[in-house]
């Protein structure tokens, strides 16, 4: 066993594909063994004459003699530690050469050197890989004491391999003649291939570079954890690209708050940088609302949150996609919704477009657009393969039924217009005013907004009553009534809150429309947010009315009917309005209300006031 | 700035750390229940530097979780308890015996039974008692056969069994969490190390194990291919040899009447790497004699339930 200094030592993840037959077991074996790898017990199986016994592990396995699961192997040498990924050559089990693909730094392909040379199943290996942006091929032409050493054999197979590479815009190609069986140039080079002079393939397994984390990047920390202890806040993850450096300008998204990166904390004390993709717990200069899924990037990155990305699945799930449907999307630290709302070009396993395909099948390559019900973070996989990288979750199920890579975003649909271009407004029969004059009833928004335990609930509740016993259609969208159902799959994070706030204005706004009054109780903290509702409202021809509930924090911690506050300080709640996330006061609202000051009747008098005036 | 740049270098053991320290998180973030499995065997002891790393200066956001099989070495005991006080953390105790007593499982051959089997029980009806969505586990892939396929996050149905066949495709470092009421995961953060690794970890991290993975003299007496520990739970027996007091270590902990010791001189972190760097046979064949009798033993335990 060579000595091995884990201090310079490094990691290469490799991932090992062919076809059925080719050798590619046994070349494992032989790479474990010759790199004394395997231990005693090990070796006396393999010696028993099945190299590839020590690699193929599951009963089932052994009994068909295939291998049907991604297996992983561990052999060191005095350079790198290697993490071998040996994938399964069955088309059927495209899942698996994927998931061996997916964290693998490289491809080694096993290719027999008798004809037919490279396969279906070998080409569709390296498509898979490169797709999932592997950009090295170590390509070993085995059983190469089965052609008699022969060059010719090897030279056709290195024109075939330097066609695909060149096809698919691979970075390097490499061609190692050897025998698993035999040994010749698996770990040393050997005498009876004379006409080849290049390394052996550990050599060039130990010399391949290592392009796992783009380092050259932009800054791209998810966050993936906060770490409370007292006072102490920290943003712990993992660099996902560019370096952190203590100190730097950054940028929260998808909020788009900056500040700056006040310490960098790791278990040992503080660090001043930390490289992809070692972890690192950050501290901001400002108290952000930061939650996990969110990303830190640099102040002045153009990066903008995604609505709607285009991009690449490889079909993993036994139920096809289809557009309209709906998923679960994993993208770092952050769990979505998305529906596919539209499927452009579907591959079949030959890598040819399908006529007019309706859906994605199982092993299929697919070009989609996905629509996400809260924005996700995320870099085209070209540029990034840990921002650019997701899963599906069928909601259902529960299985995972896609690898996906992002190919472009759009930030898009944040505005009150949003809507796929292919829907248009259906026009009704009937128009506003003659819908009004019918019902005898006018409708308009009514929006209170405040800190939480402010009054809106209280102010709001007598308000619809008071309305609807003067006969008017009145209808009371509370805050916390909207979170179950409406917006029961969103959270509290800015963006969240932003999308929530979107969902309730558009529902006054039907209401509204319908001839109701829509008495909004929201905290909606955010300025800009308002602002959306109150524009959405303006464009209808429609009275939008926002009241401040004007109450001091010290008088809402007070109140706490909810216990909200005293929930927030034994530290059991995180992110509540007012004490950790801001609120922005509206500058000027139609009505405030101050609760320290006024009664609730003599509030509901004024506002009935206002609606009658309205006429 | 006067501080020399502090910036961690990228190296092999960094980078299975940062796997590692990436799956404690997702696992504490995305289910409700999570826990440590804990034996106090160095997988364990690395596990647990592993979570104050990726934890620390907060609170573990899961309790320590340890399948008692009544059958320790008193050493190790005194050792998980004191490691638990220096941490702080809780640690549950799920006793095989308890099981046994509740009638939940037949004891084997008498005294000198091995209870590895019976933990998965004990194990199960821990997890199901106490509404546990995942088990984090120190195992590793290159610990045995079987093992070599298992997934980071390996899905178990309700009754806590592991289908090969059907597990899910695991990409990147995205990790498919979602999990029915009653299922659960097992959880491995140290999939990818090997037992140098582990051993190289221990040495930069300095972390203390229990005094039997070191050299010391013990009675022992060799049954088959193994050596074993005389005790009050296993003597030796007609056809195994004498016990006789000699300078042993193990290489893991566990139930003591199964688990094999090597003769060996190493009594430091370092003596012990050097001597893996010779060493001739690997972990298990050498010291679990109940994994021998059949080649596919694990895997059918797996299936079961074992860990
Ligand atoms: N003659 C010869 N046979 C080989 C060589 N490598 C593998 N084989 C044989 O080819 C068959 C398939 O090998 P295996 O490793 O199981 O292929 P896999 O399906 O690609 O994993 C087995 O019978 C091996 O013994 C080689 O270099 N020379």
């Amino acid at each position: 066993m060579p000595i091995q200094d884990p201090e310079t030592q490094d990691l290469l993840r490799i991932a090992v594909g062919g076809s059925v037959d080719h050798g590619k077991s046994s070349l494992i074996g032989r790479l474990l063994l010759d790199a004394e790898a395997l231990r005693a017990d090990q070796v006396d199986e393999v010696s028993r004459g099945e190299l590839s016994h020590a690699t193929d592990g599951l009963r089932a396995e052994r009994e068909q003699g295939i291998t049907i699961d991604v297996a992983y192997r561990y052999f060191s040498t005095e350079k790198r530690g290697f993490v071998v990924a040996d994938t399964p050559g069955h088309t059927r089990y495209t899942r698996n050469m994927v998931t061996g693909a997916s964290t693998a730094d490289l491809l080694l392909l096993v290719v027999d050197a008798r004809p037919p040379g490279l396969t279906e199943q070998s080409l569709r290996h390296v498509q898979l890989a490169h797709l999932l942006g592997i950009e090295h091929l170590v390509v070993a032409v085995n059983k190469i004491e089965l052609v008699d050493f022969d060059q010719e054999a090897v030279k056709a197979i290195e024109h075939e391999v330097a066609a695909t590479a060149r096809r698919l815009g691979l970075r390097q190609a490499t061609v190692v003649p050897v025998s698993a069986m035999e040994g010749d140039n698996v770990v040393t080079r050997s005498a009876r291939t004379p006409w080849y002079q290049g390394p052996s393939l550990l050599e060039v397994l130990e010399r391949a570079g290592r392009p796992s984390v783009a380092e050259d990047g932009a800054l791209r920390f998810p966050v993936q954890w906060i770490t409370r202890a007292g006072a102490y806040r920290g943003l712990a993850g993992q660099v996902s690209g560019g370096l952190l450096r203590a100190g730097e300008a950054i940028k929260v998204l998808p909020s788009g708050e900056t500040s700056r990166i006040a310490r960098i904390d790791s278990f040992n004390g503080p660090i001043d940088n930390v490289r992809g993709p070692l972890a690192g717990t950050v501290v901001l200069e400002d108290n952000l609302d930061v939650a996990r899924g969110d990303m830190i990037v640099p102040a002045d990155d153009p990066l903008e949150p995604a609505r709607e990305v285009d991009a690449t699945l490889v079909w993993l799930g036994t139920e096809p996609l289809t557009a309209g449907r709906r998923y679960l999307l994993k993208q770092t630290t952050r769990r979505v919704r998305a529906t596919a709302r539209e499927l452009r070009t579907v591959y079949d396993v030959n890598d040819e477009a399908v006529d007019d395909a309706a859906a994605l099948r199982l092993n299929q390559v697919g070009e989609v657009t996905l629509r996400l019900a809260t924005p996700i973070v995320a870099d085209p996989y070209s540029v990034n393969q840990t921002t650019g990288a997701f899963i599906l979750i069928d909601e259902l199920s529960h299985d995972t039924v896609a690898a996906g890579m992002v190919r472009a975003t759009r930030a898009a649909i944040s505005e009150e217009d949003q809507k796929s271009p292919d829907v248009v407004w259906h026009p009704g029969k009937l128009d506003r005013t003659e819908r009004w004059t019918h019902l005898g009833s006018k409708g308009a928004t009514i929006w209170l907004t405040g800190l939480p335990a402010s009054g809106k609930s209280t102010i709001s509740t007598a308000l619809e009553q008071a309305l609807v016993h003067r006969g008017r259609l009145a209808y009371l969208l509370d805050g916390d009534n909207v979170r179950h159902g409406l917006s029961g799959d969103l959270g509290f994070d800015a963006a969240s809150r932003a999308e929530n706030v979107r969902r309730v204005a558009h529902v006054a706004r039907f209401f509204a429309d319908a001839g109701g009054v829509a008495v909004v109780a929201l905290v909606s903290p955010f300025k800009q947010d308002r602002d959306l509702a109150r524009r959405l409202h303006v464009k209808a021809g429609l009275p939008f009315i926002e009241v401040f509930v004007d109450t001091p924090l010290e008088e809402c911690a007070r109140r706490d009917p909810k216990g909200l506050y005293a929930r927030a300080k034994a530290g059991r709640l995180s992110g509540l309005t007012g004490q950790s996330n801001p609120y922005e006061p509206p500058p000027s609202p139609e009505v405030t209300v101050k609760t320290l000051e006024e009664p609730v009747e003599h509030a509901v008098e004024r506002l009935m006031t206002l609606l009658d005036e309205l006429g | 700035m006067s501080t020399p740049a502090r910036t961690p270098a990228v190296t092999r053991l960094s980078l299975l750390e940062a796997e590692a320290i990436h799956v404690l998180r997702e696992v504490a973030a995305e289910f409700e229940r999570p826990v440590l499995l804990f034996s106090a065997g160095k997988d364990s002891i690395v596990l647990l530097r592993l979570a104050e790393k990726a934890f620390r200066p907060g609170r573990f956001p899961f309790p320590l979780l340890h399948v008692d099989t009544g059958h320790n070495f008193d050493e190790v005991i005194a050792f998980r308890d004191q490691i638990v006080a220096d941490l702080g953390e809780e640690l549950i105790v799920a006793k095989v015996q308890d099981s046994i007593d509740a009638g939940r499982v037949v004891e084997e051959r008498g005294d000198g039974g091995s209870r590895n089997r019976l933990q998965s029980v004990t194990l199960l009806d821990a997890l199901a008692e106490r509404g546990f969505d995942a088990a984090i586990g120190g195992a590793r892939r290159d610990e045995e056969r079987s093992r070599a396929k298992e997934r980071i996050l390996s899905f178990r149905d309700e009754y806590g069994q592991w289908d090969p066949r059907a597990q899910r495709p695991e990409l990147w470092a995205l990790y498919n969490t979602v999990v029915r009421r009653g299922e659960n995961v097992r959880a491995f953060p140290m999939s990818n190390w090997t037992e140098l690794d582990v051993w190289r970890y221990i040495q930069r991290e300095q972390l203390a194990l229990p005094s039997i993975y070191f050299s010391h003299e013990r009675r022992v007496f060799e049954r088959g291919r193994h050596v074993l520990a005389e005790s009050r739970h296993i003597t030796p027996e007609p056809g195994d040899g004498v016990a006789q007091s000699e300078h042993v270590r193990y290489r893991t902990v566990g139930d003591l009447t199964v688990t094999g010791a090597i003769r060996s001189e190493a009594a430091t972190v370092a003596e012990v790497i050097e001597e893996l760097e010779r060493a001739k046979w690997t972990e298990r064949a050498q010291t679990r004699a109940d994994d021998n009798f059949s080649s596919a033993a694990l895997e059918d335990r797996k299936r079961e339930g074992y860990f």
